[in-house]
């Protein structure tokens, strides 16, 4: 049952730009793909490794800026992308350096510290960043020789990464690394009774999550051909979280849903409802209380409780197993 | 610099000192005793200014108006610890969303209701004009400000340290499957804490109006700053928050007009640098 | 041979603490709630650092050794509330142990499901302590006696040359007990064993050596028969 649905579902994000109607929609669906790579990553930190991030926009931000300069600096696509996301590599092992000082609530405000800094940079530091004005690019990559400038074809270059994305998070997920990252998550202390070096464990869980946010601001940059300092404010960050939880944490599907959640909602929803963060407030809060453990997996336990409650009534139920060895 | 500016900077720190220590203890104390990081805090704040604005416009005096807009947030921070909050005890990703998504809401009523042009309210006629102290004259409502602030420290700071009701709030803070055993009954506490929070919060976005207006957004930009008050000051901590409170506005006021250009970088890097050098705050506890 | 030495002047929690064990002894720590004993553990295995003294395993000095790189060593604990992974099954937890000192821990390519050989010892351990039948039960399921067996098992899971139980039987039935202790009197000589208890009776005949604390001191220790005897002991014990 669950393949069918992921594949429906990947059939139907691969044709998309065939039947959603106008440049317009295919446009919404780049920004969806881009903004569930960043909610993908921000989802390694917070949903497996349990610590809390605010300032991954900064990350998101770095990338779109170095991009941004090394793009007008008349560099290749390829010496941008590099460039770009080795930069941000640097600032996610800065941050993590840092961040990784704290616990619980302490770790949470050095994020928002630092992405804050990097806030503050890019909006006075105007010989590096242009302050408001932001800084334009233009042009696309065109890897093997084929063209992004139309949006159907950038969307599916989008694509590509996308996919990218979701299968190093499932190869993550079950790799042995990816259980001593979710083992920190729930008994630090234990983890490190058997051996296992938390603290090194939560670094490189940093860097991993930090390169797909790096990816995704290069995304943007190429899609947006503009990037300003609103990308890297606080609230882009609350979002990015927004997006994790209110889809559901830890677990592979529930970003992607979360992002499309909040995209769609901003986008298309703000043209027919000018209160539309009422809205999107309000969804939270009925996913908080119907379906706390985000919409992926509380879908899927009402998709269950649904099936048992319609197949027929079985036998008087078995007797339990029995414990253990008395 | 000249000593007039200074002069002046340094008011203005101590008037924003005054008001970030009425925000964030609420905060604090919400955070300490009940581990929920209430990002609806800001929007308290806001929401108290808006609703004074209107009462002042109704014709009640500014005073009562403060008092009761107070009241009114704090009522409608009870609904929400009561409703919502309290079957998410430890749910800590589920808190950050339901609050975040409060605080969205809170704000998109405010702008229909009030629209989104900033509101002034009226420093009350009383401490219109400036009061000469040592021979300098100041400005008699930000000083009004400041005492304002010590004032309910020293009542805070008594009834957490005095009265019996003070030492449930310590004993929850510090323990409270503990706390539960020995009685108290920590639900009703939990609601009691949280209309506190949201009093302060409310009444800060008052008496702050003269000051700052009232404006969509006002929400969002206080919320950090009381965010890194209470980190650096250390969570559960009055005394840390009034420090920190104070702190900030220095920091604040006096990054601005120094430099322009890395205004945030002020306020901020010193927060990351007693984080990283000391996590818990100037004067948090240890990390269980 | 020398296994293992501290003496700390350590927090107020423990003073001047000296203890040396030597190799396959059976040593048992006893006093009263708040004497220190967890503290000791905790600083053995590095979980808490000493405010003055050094430790010694098998003629090494680990004083500076951090605590993670402890447990490679050979040192592995037990803890008096049972933390393991509620959400796994008995399986993964037990995995998770064996995980930890092997270099795959790091690995984010391969699948660690497929990992054959890690999960046949997995099973391996399960069976040692007779819980391979629940191995795909969630540990949450289980009782609290076969989560302290598992428990056990994944430390023995990782071949310690010393093993820290700390009180392993408390809260236990009286059959669980049994079984824990079975378990317990069989591991071989070559590891050696310091256990804490704060229950006499339980742990008395366990015991081959007996080291008693008292408000962060030693006060009194020797063989079973010695500290029994003790003037001391039953001062302590009865006045309690």
């Amino acid at each position: 049952m669950k393949r069918v649905v992921v594949a429906a579902a990947l059939a139907s994000l691969a044709t998309a730009p065939l039947w959603v109607g106008g440049t317009y929609y295919v446009n919404i669906a780049s920004q969806i793909l881009i903004a569930a790579i960043f909610a993908l990553g921000i989802n390694v930190l917070v949903g497996y490794a349990g610590l809390v991030t605010l300032g991954h926009a900064g990350l998101f931000g770095i990338a779109a800026y170095a991009g941004a300069r090394l793009m007008n600096h008349g560099h290749g696509h390829v010496v941008v992308a590099a460039g770009a996301l080795a930069v941000t590599l640097v600032g996610a092992a800065v941050f993590a350096a840092l961040a990784l000082r704290g616990e619980g609530l302490g770790f949470v405000m050095i994020t928002v510290a630092l992405g804050q800094i990097v806030w503050g940079v890019a909006y006075r530091w105007i010989s590096i960043t242009n302050g408001d004005n932001g800084i334009s690019v233009s042009g696309r990559p065109s890897p093997l020789g084929l063209s992004l400038a139309s949006a159907a074809n950038f969307y599916w270059a989008t694509f590509v990464v996308f996919l990218a994305a979701v299968a190093s998070m499932a190869i993550f997920v079950a790799s042995p690394f990816g259980a001593s990252v979710r083992g920190t998550r729930d008994q630090p202390r234990r983890m490190n009774a058997l051996g296992y070096h938390v603290w090194m464990i939560r670094f490189l869980a940093f860097l991993f999550s930090g390169f797909w946010s790096g990816v995704a601001g290069l995304l943007y940059i190429y899609y947006n051909q503009f990037v300003g300092p609103q990308v890297v404010a606080l609230t882009a960050s609350a979002e990015a979280l927004l997006m994790v939880i209110s889809g559901g944490a830890a677990t592979l599907l529930g970003p992607i849903a979360g992002a499309m959640l909040v995209v769609i909602v901003k986008n298309v929803a703000s043209a027919y409802i000018e209160r539309w963060n009422f809205v999107l407030g309000a969804i939270f809060v009925a996913i908080v209380v119907f379906m706390p453990e985000g919409l992926v997996p509380g879908t899927v336990r009402r998709w269950r409780g649904a099936m048992a409650a319609l197949r027929p009534r079985a036998a008087p139920a078995a007797p339990a197993p029995g414990g253990g060895g008395r | 610099m000249d000593m007039s500016l200074t002069l002046v900077l340094a008011v203005n720190s101590l008037t924003l000192g005054g008001l970030l220590f009425l925000l964030s203890a609420g905060f604090s104390l919400i955070f300490g005793l009940m581990k929920i990081p209430n990002l609806t805090h800001g929007s308290f704040f806001m929401l108290g200014g808006y609703v004074a604005a209107s009462l002042i416009g109704w014709g009640v005096d500014f005073w009562s108006a403060a008092l009761l807009s107070g009241l009114l947030v704090a009522a409608f921070g009870g609904i929400v610890e009561r409703l919502i909050l309290r079957r998410l005890a430890g749910a800590e990703l589920a808190q950050v969303l339901v609050t975040l998504g409060l605080s969205f809401m809170v704000a998109d009523v405010c702008l229909t209701v009030w629209t989104g042009d900033p509101i002034r309210i009226d420093t009350p006629s009383a401490l219109r004009g400036a009061t000469s102290v040592l021979g300098v004259a100041f400005p008699a409502y930000r000083l009004a400000i400041g005492v304002i602030a010590v004032l309910f420290a020293a009542a805070l700071w008594a009834l957490l340290d005095q009265t019996r009701l003070g030492a449930m709030i310590r004993a929850g803070v510090d323990d409270p499957a503990m706390a539960r055993v020995v009685g108290i009954r920590v639900s009703r506490l939990f609601t009691l804490v949280f209309c506190l929070g949201a009093w302060l919060a409310g009444f800060a976005g008052v008496i702050g109006g003269p000051i700052l207006s009232v404006y969509p957004g006002l929400d969002q930009e206080m919320l950090p700053l009381a965010l890194v008050v209470v980190i650096l000051g250390g969570s559960g901590s009055l005394l840390g928050s009034l420090v920190g409170s104070f702190i900030v506005g220095f920091l604040y006021n006096f990054g601005q007009a120094l430099f322009p250009e890395l205004a945030y970088v002020v306020l901020f890097l010193p927060m990351l640098v007693v984080l990283v050098l000391r996590p818990q705050g100037l004067f948090g506890r240890q990390a269980g | 041979m020398r296994n293992l030495d501290k003496s700390f002047g350590g927090l107020c929690v423990t003073a001047a603490v000296s203890l040396s064990v030597e190799p396959g002894e059976r040593r048992l720590i006893i006093g009263p709630n708040g004497a220190g004993k967890t503290t000791l553990f905790n600083l053995i295995t590095g979980e808490l650092s000493p405010d003055r003294g050094a430790i010694t395993l098998f003629d090494r000095d680990i004083t500076r050794v951090p605590s993670h790189r402890r447990f490679h060593l050979g040192i592995a604990r037990t803890y008096q509330i049972i933390t393991l992974f509620q959400g796994e099954t008995l399986l993964r937890n037990v995995t998770l142990s064996l995980l930890g000192l092997s270099r795959l821990r790091w690995n984010p390519f391969v699948r660690l499901g497929r990992q054959e050989g890690l999960l046949a010892r997995a099973h391996e351990t399960l069976a040692r302590v007779a819980l391979d039948h629940l191995a795909e039960r969630p540990l949450a399921q289980t009782s609290y006696g076969e989560r302290r067996r598992v428990e056990i098992a994944m430390a023995l899971a990782q071949n310690p040359r010393i093993l820290l139980l700390d009180e392993p039987f408390a809260g236990l039935s009286i059959e669980e007990r049994r079984d824990v202790r079975r378990l317990v009197t069989g591991i071989p000589r070559d590891v050696t064993i310091v256990m804490i208890e704060h229950d006499m009776d339980v742990a008395l005949d366990f015991a081959e050596r007996i080291t008693v604390l008292h408000f962060g001191e030693v006060v009194v220790e020797g063989t079973r028969a010695e500290v029994v005897a003790h003037p001391r002991t039953k001062e302590i014990y009865l006045g309690e």
